[in-house]
């Protein structure tokens, strides 16, 4: 299998706060993987750097393939309100002929169970919908890469536990790269083919976990399989939980601050 | 209906007051109602070449001022609504250009221009176009980081993220600047008019005082207000046809 990003020695700085200490890792086509690590450690800071919305400090991102989607945590924001559902699933593709765009949107709003949906505006539908109407647009976008930033943590739990086989679908179906950023050790063992433990701020690689279980998943008996269980208390402990750490809370205000100065395009 | 007859009752019942007491004072300075509206008849319809000779000529001016204003107002606004150096730049410029009253520049513009339509353009286009511009840049201000974000990582041209994005996400402070800046331009087409010329609502205006003729400068005034409020009606239907994307209630929206 070929690489579909590649992340050499990739490192960030904000002024003295240094967000990402050194990342290499890569992943492969068709592959989902899931980046986890404690709150404010420099994820955001990660996909805003793979994604290109800032240049990093040091290090190299090179995805093969000209164009990644992102999926935001915030749908409502991230979608145009003054559009309807079918506009925005359209949004990325003007530069193509009308039809060809209309074909696509039509096309990706099925996979995603949105068909009938298309004339409506977003604002009217439920946060789950909207989410999915996210997920249509980048992958009508037809990324390299798709980038998820914390896609589910602003629904219900059963709707994430909806949008989360979504995703293992729409991925299987469409033989999609994925890179899930969450902070959700339990969603990234679930997702992931493979998962990627940060550490705290300066966010390091602290393990690279190959998860071994079927590729078919299912949200009850897929939970409780002992391997995912294991694999769950291994993250955590990685991860630890439980240990606070006063640099966090400092590093991610230094985060915010630095994130709301971005210049746009 | 009912709801209309109650909104109106108190302008009918102000007017009725006016009626009463307009009659019983017998003052030539204040006509009642009734003579203005007969004024006004014989003013505009009676002789329609008044129509076609001060009132459309104003009306036209009014639109144009306006438009003009709106069209740079909104084009210059976008600009420095996403240029965080040319704000800086322009900031202070613009502040003490918005603060000189546009009247006291009507002496300027004669000098400029001369008496007549691009004088008076001039002296529209001055006045109202701080409101359009200033609400515009902060309407372009308020994109939304993650919208930013979005337009940014899909990498659409430049035209589609001013046209498409910016401009939508500013329209309703556009609007906002829109409406204030029309009834700005009917105070500012009359005080055009009120030097310099013998055409339009604000020279009649004018010339009626001069001549004595009191009830017809009131009928000007009637006709001011209708026509302020005829425009701003016409607006606020297209606000809502443009900016009907917008959620309209809480309940509708679901979070």
């Amino acid at each position: 299998m070929s690489n579909m990003l590649e992340v050499a020695d990739l490192g960030h700085t904000y002024g003295d706060y240094e967000a990402i200490g050194g990342l290499t890792f890569t992943v492969r086509a068709g592959e989902l993987v899931c980046v986890v690590g404690p709150s404010g450690c420099g994820k955001s800071t990660l996909l805003r750097t793979i994604s290109g919305l800032i240049t990093p400090s040091r290090g190299d991102v090179s995805l093969k393939g000209s164009h990644l989607a992102v999926v935001f945590q915030d749908y409502q924001r991230s979608l145009f309100p003054w559009l309807t559902v079918q506009g925005n699933v359209e949004f990325p593709l003007r530069s193509l002929p009308r039809a060809e765009r209309r074909a696509r949107a039509a096309e990706a709003l099925e996979w995603v169970g949105l068909g009938k949906a298309a004339k409506k505006r977003p604002w009217q539908l439920s946060g789950g919908m909207q989410q999915r109407v996210a997920i249509a647009r980048a992958l009508a976008y037809r990324p390299a890469l798709l980038l998820m930033d914390e896609p589910f943590a602003s629904v219900d739990a059963q709707t994430r536990f909806e949008l989360e086989d979504l995703l293992l679908r729409v991925r299987r179906e469409h033989d999609t790269t994925v890179l899930v950023v969450t902070h959700d050790i339990d969603e990234s063992v679930y997702l992931g083919d493979r998962i990627l433990v940060l550490s705290n701020s300066p966010a390091r690689l602290v393990a690279d976990l190959d998860v071994p279980l079927p590729a078919e998943r299912d949200q009850v008996t897929t939970r409780t399989d002992e391997a995912f269980v294991a694999l769950r208390s291994k993250v955590a402990r990685l991860l630890n939980v439980g240990k606070p750490s006063i640099d966090v809370e400092k590093w991610a205000a230094a985060e915010r601050e630095s994130l709301s100065e971005t210049v746009p395009s | 209906m009912n709801k209309f007859l109650q909104r109106w009752s108190v302008f009918a019942g102000l007017i009725i007051v006016w009626q009463v007491l307009g009659v019983a004072a017998d003052d030539p300075f204040f006509p009642p109602p009734s003579e203005i509206v007969e004024a006004a008849w014989e003013w505009w319809v009676l002789e329609p070449e008044n129509v076609t000779e001060h009132v459309l000529p104003s009306i036209g001016r009014l639109l144009s001022g306006w438009a003009i204003a709106s069209v740079i107002g909104i084009a210059l606004g976008l600009l420095l609504g996403r240029s965080d150096r040319a704000m800086e730049y322009a900031g202070p410029l613009l502040v003490f250009l918005r603060s000189i009253p546009p009247p006291a520049l009507v002496p300027v513009f004669l000098l400029l221009f001369k008496a007549g339509t691009s004088m008076q353009l001039a002296t529209i286009v001055f006045g109202v176009i701080w409101p359009v511009l200033l609400n515009t840049v902060d309407g372009a201000r308020s994109v939304d980081v993650t919208k930013v974000d979005t337009s940014a990582v899909f990498r659409i041209p430049r035209h589609q993220w001013v046209l498409g994005v910016v401009l939508p996400a500013a329209s309703p402070k556009i609007f906002a600047g829109l409406r204030v800046s029309l009834s700005l331009s009917l105070v500012l087409m009359v005080i055009s008019e009120l030097v310099g010329t013998d055409n339009g609502i604000g020279s009649q205006l004018m010339t009626a005082q001069r001549e004595f003729d009191y009830t017809r400068m009131w009928a000007g005034i009637v006709l001011l207000g209708v026509l302020g409020y005829g425009l701003n009606t016409a607006l606020l239907a297209v606000e809502r046809r443009a900016l009907a994307w917008q959620p309209r209630s809480r309940d509708e929206q679901h979070a």
